[in-house]
């Protein structure tokens, strides 16, 4: 589903990604771990299609196709959806219409017929519930005045209402309590299927409980520099990333 | 990326689609700007002896005026002597059925999306059409004559109703006003004319359409609304012009007089072409337009979305003078590119118990500069008054500017002004975001924008919200960052 090779990606002249391989396929679940600074954001970012990022080397392909020639908006109607570490505000723009343009967008690259208000209020309705996101929350402007933890549901909950095919969380779960961390696991795990993937960037063991990765990839210093199974994130749990940083320096 | 640059490519070079000129025989004077040019025009209008009179009084006064140069724009030398002060399309001067109209004229205004066939009209909308100089056509004028409304050109008002134009021409801005109202007010060749009668609601919306098409001269209109007691009438206001690179000077005047319990609503969408994207080109636009509210709980509010013209100075402003009566001013104004905009309201109280409101939203792109300037004057007499205004700038880069000159004097302690001013700037966080839900940035500005302006577009008339809607739109695409 996605295979990223040998990428090196720079900010303003500072490079910040050394050489990421990574493949994943359709049904599976990684985790990326590592200490703050590494990159974590960074891949996130130029998966997504963030201008300020120079890619200096490597290649990346999404379905088969080269996914550095698109548009963000091309990726993400194609199916590749981030869960944003800082969601923004955008103040005058209601949560209800940046949706209903965000779902007829996609609908619209998949060739079907857009959602009246009708149909698209009901399907809402339905996703709410399965995020328990609050009416309060989609009558507001976007993003605005949310808590740090309501943003972080409002992001799973648009990943629930558009449905990709290639989900990135980035850090979702961090300073969400208990209940609000199952209602993100419900909303990955509801996406999940032989078809979807997802990618979770998580500083923490207990969403992994939830959302039971396949592999587990440590990132230090722009690089890939572990791969195993679940068990790694316990590992990281009891011992910190110490281990890691003196096995990697030098 | 690619995107981004097809994205500018489009908006810088296709944005303004009412640039085009079209060919059709006009009757121009002389450049230049003497009276005798003032005695031609209004020969050439065949106007009365009283307003011939008006128009040399203004010019006398305006010999002695200068330009303005107190508001925060930097204006190139005008040269008043190099542009024609009359032009009409030669057939004509009114066309009384639609087989007389030109051809070429009838299909300009179609591709404006202005048909003057009444038959294919909006329905609802009363349409005096000014080019270059003159109106050339008024619809629905029979429709409206049932209800004893009056709105006809400006030209035509001199003719069959001297009387009322004697009364109230030059009671909002009177004659030497300022130095562009003088100078319209010796040279200006039509525009519009509309009283309602006492009580009567006007069943549609009026409009006037203002076209400059003739290079090398100045398009000087008119525009004179009276309502008199317990009547209402919505009023709208359009206007394009051909891409020149000389610049072309636009300086009009709008009074409006309400009698008691009388209500106008006056709506404009200025887009004038505003000059190509290095600066060259453009519409000056130096309006004055002002209201009064001579009777008692009265009102008047302007409503305008600016997103034209290389520079405009403009202050849409109430006068209120009956008591209890109420003042509105509801502003968007963009600018991109080069243009630069000083623009606000002006509200001053001298009835008791008068209110006002003022609504700016200034939105800046490319390297344009938007000021909002901005007079509240309570009269010591003016005991229980109230002003509320709200200033807003929204930034769509670090290259544009936004000022705010807000002015308040207050003359008397039983009257409340009250004044808040916020800047914000549209992030490439936030486009980005929207980005990544599938969302084009051209539709995300136009989101974000058209959020930001709400307040004041929802004071439009319907089709004309949707209309202003596109135009914000079009304005800035291309232009974060
Ligand atoms: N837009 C940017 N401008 C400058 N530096 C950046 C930018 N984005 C990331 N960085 C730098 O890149 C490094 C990696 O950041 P990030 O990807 O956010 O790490 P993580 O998400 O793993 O904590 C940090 O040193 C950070 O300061
Ligand atoms: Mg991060």
């Amino acid at each position: 589903m996605l295979s990223i090779k040998n990428l090196y990606a720079s900010v303003e002249g500072m490079e910040i990604l050394k050489g990421i391989n990574l493949e994943i396929k359709p049904g599976e679940v990684h985790a990326i771990m590592g200490p703050n600074g590494s990159g974590k954001s960074t891949l996130a970012s130029v998966l997504a299609g963030k201008e300020d990022y120079e890619i200096t080397a490597g290649e990346i392909t999404f379905l088969g196709e080269d996914l550095l020639d698109k548009s963000p908006e091309l990726r993400a109607k194609e199916g590749l959806f981030l869960s944003f570490q800082y969601p923004v505000e955008i103040p005058g723009v209601p949560m209800v219409n940046f949706l209903k343009t965000s779902v007829n967008e996609h609908r619209k690259h998949k060739g079907l017929k857009e959602l009246t208000a009708g149909e698209f209020l009901k399907l809402m309705r339905e996703k709410m519930d399965l995020v328990d996101m609050h009416t309060k929350l989609t009558n507001r402007m976007v993003n605005e005045g949310f808590s740090g933890g309501e943003k972080k549901k409002n992001e799973i909950f648009q990943m629930a209402m558009l449905e990709p095919k290639l989900a990135i969380l980035d850090e979702t779960d961090s300073g969400l309590d208990i209940d609000a961390l199952r209602v993100v696991a419900n909303g990955v795990n509801a996406l999940k299927s032989p078809e979807t993937a997802a990618i979770v960037v998580t500083h923490y063991q207990r969403l992994l409980d939830y959302i039971v990765p396949d592999y587990v990839h440590i990132l230090y210093k722009g690089k890939i520099v572990k791969t195993a199974g679940k068990e790694l994130a316990l590992e990281l749990e009891e011992k910190g990333y110490d281990w890691i940083k003196s096995d990697n320096e030098k | 990326m690619e995107e981004q640059d097809k994205i500018l490519n489009d908006v810088t070079q296709g944005d303004y689609k009412y640039g085009f000129v079209t060919d059709i025989e006009t009757d121009i004077i002389e450049k230049g700007l003497n009276e005798d040019v003032i005695r031609l025009i209004s020969a050439k209008k065949g106007e009365p002896e009283f307003m011939l009179k008006f128009r040399l009084d203004a010019f006398k006064k305006w010999q002695k005026m200068k330009m303005p140069n107190w508001a925060y724009l930097k204006i190139p030398p005008i040269d008043l002597q190099a542009i024609s002060y009359y032009a009409a399309p030669k057939k004509g001067p009114k066309y009384e059925s639609m087989d007389e109209v030109d051809p070429e004229l009838i299909d300009t205004f179609n591709k404006l999306g202005i048909p003057l066939e009444e038959q294919k009209h909006l329905a609802g909308v009363a349409v005096d059409v000014v080019m270059d100089s003159v109106s050339v056509k008024t619809t629905f004028k029979d429709t409206l004559a049932e209800k004893g409304i009056i709105f006809c050109s400006f030209s035509e008002a001199v003719e069959e109703h001297p009387d009322l134009i004697k009364k109230y021409l030059g009671q909002a801005v009177p004659v030497a006003d300022n130095y562009f109202a003088a100078l319209n007010s010796a040279v200006f060749s039509d525009g519009s004319f509309c009283y309602i009668p006492k009580g009567v609601r006007c069943p549609m919306e009026l409009s006037t359409y203002f076209r400059i098409n003739a290079a090398n001269t100045g398009q000087f209109e008119r525009t004179l609304i009276v309502a008199d007691d317990d009547s209402y009438v919505s009023y709208l206001e359009g206007c394009t012009a051909p891409m020149r690179d000389e610049n072309q000077l636009h300086a009009a005047v709008v009074e409006i007089i309400t009698m008691d319990r009388a209500e106008v609503k006056y709506s404009t969408v200025q887009n004038w072409y505003p000059g190509d994207k290095n600066g060259k080109g453009g519409i000056y636009n130096f309006v004055t337009k002002r209201g009064i509210c001579r009777g008692e709980s009265s009102k008047i509010s302007w409503t305008q979305v600016e997103t034209g013209s290389a520079i405009t100075w403009k202050y849409p402003s109430c006068i209120l003078m009956g008591d209890n009566s109420v003042g509105e001013f509801n502003s968007v104004a963009v600018t991109n590119n080069y243009q630069q905009a000083d623009t606000g309201s002006k509200m001053i109280h001298i009835g008791k118990n008068t209110k006002s409101t003022i609504i700016s939203k200034g939105i800046s792109a490319g390297k344009s500069d938007n000021s909002y300037r901005g007079l509240v004057k309570v009269m010591p007499k003016a005991t229980g008054s109230r002003n509320f205004s709200q200033c807003d700038s929204l930034l769509l880069n670090d290259t544009c500017g936004a000022h705010t000159f807000p002015y308040i004097e207050v003359g008397n302690k039983s009257s409340v002004v009250e004044h808040e001013a916020t800047t914000s700037k549209i992030g490439e966080d936030q486009i980005f975001y929207c980005n990544q839900r599938g969302i084009d940035t051209e539709t995300a500005i136009g989101m974000i924008v058209n959020g930001y302006a709400k307040e004041v577009l929802n004071k439009l008339p319907m089709e004309f919200a949707v209309e202003a809607q596109k135009l914000l739109q079009i304005s800035l695409e291309g232009s974060v960052g």
